[in-house]
Order: structure tokens, then sequence, then C-alpha cells
């Protein structure tokens, strides 16, 4: 059905995750929250997998993952981006920079490049408003950042 | 009484038992209030009441908020109004909200006149269009059976509850949320990558023109218009009893003479009668009955019993799709519209000197999922189908409309011969129990070689979601078991799947009440007397009939002497039979 393929150990272990909160639907919820956090999101054979194993239509589950923003269907890149659009760098043009990164990468938020190596997202906040606006590359934090930045950024993560 | 409870409506009052949604006590003394999203099929599993679309709100004295009354239960004392100027403003606000997000193309919308939403609309007085809003783009598709055009869509979520509760296919849903919310097929797929059987039920309580049937009657004039085709017609039991809907007859009234008359003008060559196809199906599925039977009684264990009835196309979807293990029980004989094409392009076709190519069989069915059993590969020989296409009943009421046809002027006329021969078995295939009471006259009789006592097998009528009933065969008693709605055909797989469903026989018809609440009827918007009154129809059809017994047809007699020589004949098995496949998704 999907292009991308569960490794066993994967599908054992969202298994494994609806046995722990006994294969009840009232608890789908949480089992997407663990498997989420385990596998990084929630791609159609694991909803599939989940949907069997609480006995009910896969539809259901789709329809949960879609309601909850917090959810996702698409992996995040090995170098997941963050732009902060928290008040502080909002107004020192953050949604500027947001632009330009999805114009560089060439993906939208949400999104991730089809080499699977950057994904792009909006958080609010990380606590650096002083260095606003700012961004996180993987686990780095770039703060003071004009629109102008951005392309020699991503360069610098070049293989 | 104890548990009445009084209240006033509207200043009357009224006494109603404790339970009753205001809705429904205020419908006990006439007043009807104004619903969208909430249906009810009183006495059927059918019902659908989510409090999603706010129609029907009214005021309740001592509550801040409207409620709405076909979610709210009386209480000792309530005082409601249904009316008040409040009421009948935001009744007509959440309208014209609902409107601000639909495309309002009534005039080209292929459920203009049945729209409950224009119906709405027309009764509150709407005269423009007070929000212009953001129109959310959905999705549209065409499958061989459903039109879906989401962008038409309310939200009501009636098609998420049949396909979901009633008939435990699964396949419909609402996803994301807010604005973006839209009802979808899983993961987003077409119905075509999805466990969805093409029952049509989400159709027939569809109130706009979301979900409608795909329409082959462009298709159908011009096979009628062109002097090459010899086009063919099979109307099934259920279409004579609803059609006369269409043209503002009484739920019930049975216009099988204008049926005939109305095809007839249309142009069709021949006229024949898909209760010849059941007749047929009798004859073979009753034999198969009797073989299976015949083998477990001698002790032979592999036997498959139950032996479960394939007429209905939706049911056969549905177990290839969810009980791809217990593909050996259904029948192989195929449904009667099937059986007839097959039959109609080889025997009849060979009789009157006229190639297949030529052939036009089309089917007029009750049924969507007719449409999607008409292209199964299995069907067709060298590409050619045995039934060519199917139309709906609406379909036919809108091509007799379009092609300047009197309705009330047209006389009532025979079907031709042969193939327009039937019995009274065959007439009550449209309605729950009905194939099995038909099969029950035949096997009773062929098995105990006696003339059946009594005709009628009233214990397999009815409403009721799952029946059952024990037929003494000389000293053997025969399990019968009869399910409409594919949510108790789950219930009865499942059953079977852990090795406990002891009956012999079983039926099952996907649509609730079978095929006279066909996804291609007449709607009904909600009014389940119509469904009954369709019911009674089949029955006092089968009663006029002079032959009530499918093995008594004259002319299906001459089929096997002529052609097929004994039921399960080897060319029976070829031309009559199939066999199924494993659709589950992996």
């Amino acid at each position: 059905m999907s292009e991308f393929k569960l490794s066993c150990e994967a599908a054992r272990e969202v298994e494994e995750i609806c046995e722990k909160f006994h294969n009840d639907p009232g608890e789908l919820i949480s089992i997407l929250h663990e498997t989420q956090s385990k596998l990084g999101y929630l791609p159609e054979p694991v909803q599939r997998i989940i949907a069997g194993k609480l006995g009910i239509a896969p539809q259901k589950v789709y329809g949960v993952v879609t309601f909850y923003s917090f959810f996702t269907m698409t992996p995040k890149g090995r170098i997941p981006i963050s732009v902060c659009l928290g008040t502080a760098c909002y107004v020192r043009g953050a949604d500027k920079l947001l632009e330009e990164f999805k114009r560089v990468l060439n993906i939208d938020v949400g999104e991730t490049t089809p080499d699977g190596k950057f994904s792009l997202d909006c958080l609010r906040c990380v606590g650096a408003c002083g260095l606003a606006p700012v961004a996180t590359v993987g686990d780095k934090v770039y703060g003071r950042l004009n629109p102008s930045d951005i392309k020699k950024i991503v360069a610098e993560y070049a293989d | 009484m104890e548990n009445m409870i009084n209240l006033l409506i509207d200043k009357r009052p009224v006494s109603v038992p404790k339970g009753t949604t205001v809705l429904d006590a205020a419908a006990s003394i006439g007043i009807n209030i104004p619903a969208l999203c909430h249906m009810d099929l009183k006495g059927t599993c059918v019902k659908s009441s989510p409090a999603a679309c706010r129609i029907c709100v009214v005021e309740i004295e001592g509550r801040r908020n409207l409620a709405p009354s076909c979610a709210t239960m009386v209480t000792e004392g309530m005082v409601v109004s249904t009316n008040s100027a409040r009421v009948v403003r935001a009744r007509k606000t959440v309208a014209e909200l609902i409107l601000s997000d639909h495309p309002n193309d009534c005039l080209t919308c292929p459920k203009c006149n049945h729209c409950e939403l224009q119906q709405l609309v027309t009764r509150f007085n709407i005269r423009e269009m007070p929000y212009k809003g953001e129109q959310s783009e959905r999705k549209k598709e065409v499958t061989a059976a459903i039109t879906r055009n989401m962008d038409k869509c309310i939200l009501c979520r009636r098609c998420e509850s049949m396909c979901n509760n009633v008939q435990t296919v699964g396949v419909l849903g609402a996803v994301k949320r807010g604005f973006e919310t839209t009802i979808a097929p899983t993961f987003d797929r077409m119905f075509s990558e999805t466990d969805c059987t093409y029952c049509g039920q989400c159709v027939a309580v569809c109130p706009t023109g979301a979900l409608t049937e795909r329409d082959n009657t462009d298709r159908l004039l011009e096979d009628l218009n062109n002097p090459d085709k010899i086009v063919i017609a099979q109307p099934a039991p259920a279409v004579r009893v609803a059609l006369g809907e269409e043209f503002g007859m009484k739920p019930g009234t049975i216009v099988t003479g204008k049926l005939a008359a109305s095809l007839r003008a249309l142009g069709f060559d021949y006229v024949f009668d898909t209760d010849f196809g059941a007749d047929l199906t009798i004859m073979e599925e009753g034999a198969e009955i009797l073989h299976r039977l015949k083998a477990f009684l001698g002790g032979d264990k592999s036997v498959k019993l139950p032996i479960m009835t394939s007429c209905c196309p939706a049911w056969v979807n549905f177990y290839e799709h969810n009980y791809p293990d217990l593909l050996e029980y259904p029948s192989s004989a195929k449904s009667p519209a099937q059986m007839f094409g097959a039959i109609a392009k080889t025997y009849w076709a060979q009789k009157m000197g006229i190639p297949r190519e030529k052939l036009v069989v089309v089917s007029v069915m009750p049924c969507l999922a007719k449409k999607y059993e008409c292209e199964r590969e299995e069907f067709k020989v060298n590409g050619n189908p045995d039934v060519d296409y199917s139309i709906s009943t609406r379909e036919l009421a809108r091509l007799i409309k379009r092609s300047n046809i009197d309705w009330n002027k047209l006389p009532d006329e025979d079907f031709d011969k042969p193939l327009g021969e039937s019995s009274g078995a065959a007439a009550i295939f449209g309605a729950t129990g009905g194939v099995m009471e038909a099969a029950l006259r035949t096997v009773y009789e062929v098995y105990t070689g006696k003339t059946l006592p009594r005709i009628e097998f009233t214990e397999v009528r009815g409403l009721d979601g799952i029946k059952e009933a024990e037929i003494d065969l000389n000293g053997f008693k025969l399990k019968v078991c009869v399910a409409h709605t594919l949510g108790n055909a789950r219930i009865l797989m499942d059953k079977l799947r852990a090795g406990d469903l002891p009956y012999h026989v079983v039926e099952v018809m996907a649509c609730p009440g079978g095929c006279i609440d066909g996804g291609g009827q007449p709607y009904h918007h909600g009014n389940v007397d119509i469904i009954k009154a369709r019911a009674k129809a089949i029955y006092a059809e089968d009663s006029g009939k002079p032959i009530r017994k499918s093995h008594e047809n004259p002319d299906i007699q001459k089929l096997y002497k002529e052609f097929l020589g004994e039921p399960l004949s080897e060319r029976s098995h070829q031309l009559l039979h199939t066999h199924y496949f494993d659709k589950s998704i992996k």
C-alpha cells in the first residue's frame, strides 16, 4: 500500500506499545504519543498496525492523527530546522527568515527535503529572546539572523 | 403513568415517555422542527444524531443557550419554544453560515430538487447570501459506483454513521480539523483503494450533492440512439415498488406495468426482467444448497456450512475484503443480474442471431454496487461484459422525464419473453429474507418431493436485523438465518470464524431492509414508513403472481431443457457460477 516499508523490529515495537496499553481503543492517543516518540512519526503502515491491534478501522486512527497537529505522518529530517515565531522573534522579522528557509530548502513548513536531510518547522520560543530572531538547526541555535544568512547556514551542513 | 414526562411545546401540553428527545416529542403533536444532520430510521439500526449542524435548535425556558432538539431529552415541566423570534433568527443564521462555505451551484447540482439543504433554504425564506467566506477545496472523485464531490459536504456525519456504525466498513470518516475538516476515505485515498464495498448507503443518506451515484444516463442515451446496437433492459425486483415515488405516487405503489412501458418508450429493443435471473439463481443456488446438505448428511466433514447467499454485490465485496479466509462458504452462484447477462449474451443472443458485440445489456437496479459488479473482470468475455452497465432507479426516473414521457399516461405493459417471465419467488428478492424464502420454496419441494403446505415463510420477513427459522425437511431440521446491513453480517462472520455459526443456510443483504432501501433508490429522507411500504408492495407483488415458485417458471424449465441441462451442469458452472478473491488490504 505504501512506499514506506516498516522494519520487523519497528513493527514489533509498535505492537508492544499497543499491548502495554492492553490494546484498549480508549488509549489510542497515548499509544500514538508513545509510538511517535519512538519512531519520530506515524506513517500509514504504523497506523494500520495500531488499528489492527485495537480492533478499530484504520480510518479512525487516521482521523485522530490528522486532527491533532502534534502528530505527524512525515518523517523529520536528519537535521531538523525550527524557526522561532515567538513574539520577540516575530517582531524582529522571523516570518522573513521562515520564508527564506522555505525558498532555500524548497519545502513548506512541516515538510522534509526529498533526500531526508532537512525538515522545517516553527516553534514558539527557545528561551533566547535576547538573540531574536532565532532558529535552531540540529542541536545548534543561531541568533540575530538575517534572511541573507540562511543560504550560508544551510551550506554549513553540506555532506 | 410513571415513566411519562409532561412538558409544554409551543404552549401545547405533551406527554411522552422518558428518554424521548424534544424533536420527537414535538413531532408527536405535529410540530415538525427542521433538522439536517439528524437521521433516524426508527425500528432499524440506522441512526445518526451527532448534533453537529444546530439547525434544530429550540429555546428552553431557564436555559441560557439554545438547545439542539435532536439531542436534548425532555424533562418534567420543560417549556419549549420551537419558533420564537430568537430561534427563527438563529436557525436562519446557521443555514446562512453553512451556505457561506457551499458551492451554491444548485441549478446544475445532481441533487437539485432532492437536496435537504436546498429545502431548508426555501423553508427559511433565505433570499440572499449575507456571508461570503473562504471556500474549502476538497476532493472530487468518480468511481465505478459513487461520485464524490466533497465541496458540497456540510459535515453532517450521516455517511460516517452509515459507513462505521451501521455497515462497519469503516472507510468514511472525518479527517483534519477546523476549517480544513473533510469527510474522507481511509488515508485520504480513493474509494477504489480502500475497503469500500460500494453499498451506496452513504449516498442514500447524504443530504446534499456531496455523495451521489455515478451517472450512466448519457451513455445509455447514446446506445439507445445507435442503430448498430440492440439494447435490452433488465430491471431488478425492488425497482418496481419504488420508481413511482419519483413521479409523486404513494410509497409502495406497484408500477411493474408502467416500468415495462417506460423502458419500451425509452427505446429499448427488448424489455426483459432481472426477476427471470432471480428464478435462475434459485435453481442454481438451491441445487448448491441441496448438494452441500446431502454431502453433510452423508457424513462428509469437509462440507462448508452454512452456505451463504451471494446475490448482493456489496456483501460480496465485504467478505472479499474482510473475510478472505472464509471464501468457500458463500454460494458460487452469480447474482441474478449477472446470470441474466450471461444467458442473454449466449442462449438468447444465439437464438436471435445477434453477435455479442452488438448486444448491450443494461440493468436497472436499486443498487450502486451493481455498477461496480458489471466492471468485474471475471464477468467479461474477451473484455465484453455480460452486463454492460447499470443505472439506478433514480437515473431511470431522470431519463423518463428527460425523454418527454408522460408517466401518468403510460399504459401497463408486460415484459418480453422469454427472459421476462418470472415467479413470485423472484419478486421478493428485493426485501430482506426474500432470497431465503424463495430458496426455501424450491429446496423444500425438491428435497421432500412434497408440495409446500404453506408457501409463505413469514418468520424470515420483517426489519429485525438478524432473523432465524427452523424448517422441517422430512424430519431434518434445516436451520436458516437472515441478516441485513453489513454490521449484522459482520456479527455472523465473526461467529463463523470462531466456529460458532450453527446454521445451514444464511442470507445477507448489505442495505437496511434489503434492496428496497438500496443506494440507488428514490431518497427516503429518513422516513422509515417509505421502506416499510416498499416491503409490503414486494410481498403483494408475490401473492399476485400465478406462479410463485422458481422451479415452476416455464421459461426457466425451457432454458434448462434447451440449453443448460441440469442445475450445476458443466454449462451452468461455466455461465452462472463464479469464484471469489482475496481483496484484503495488506
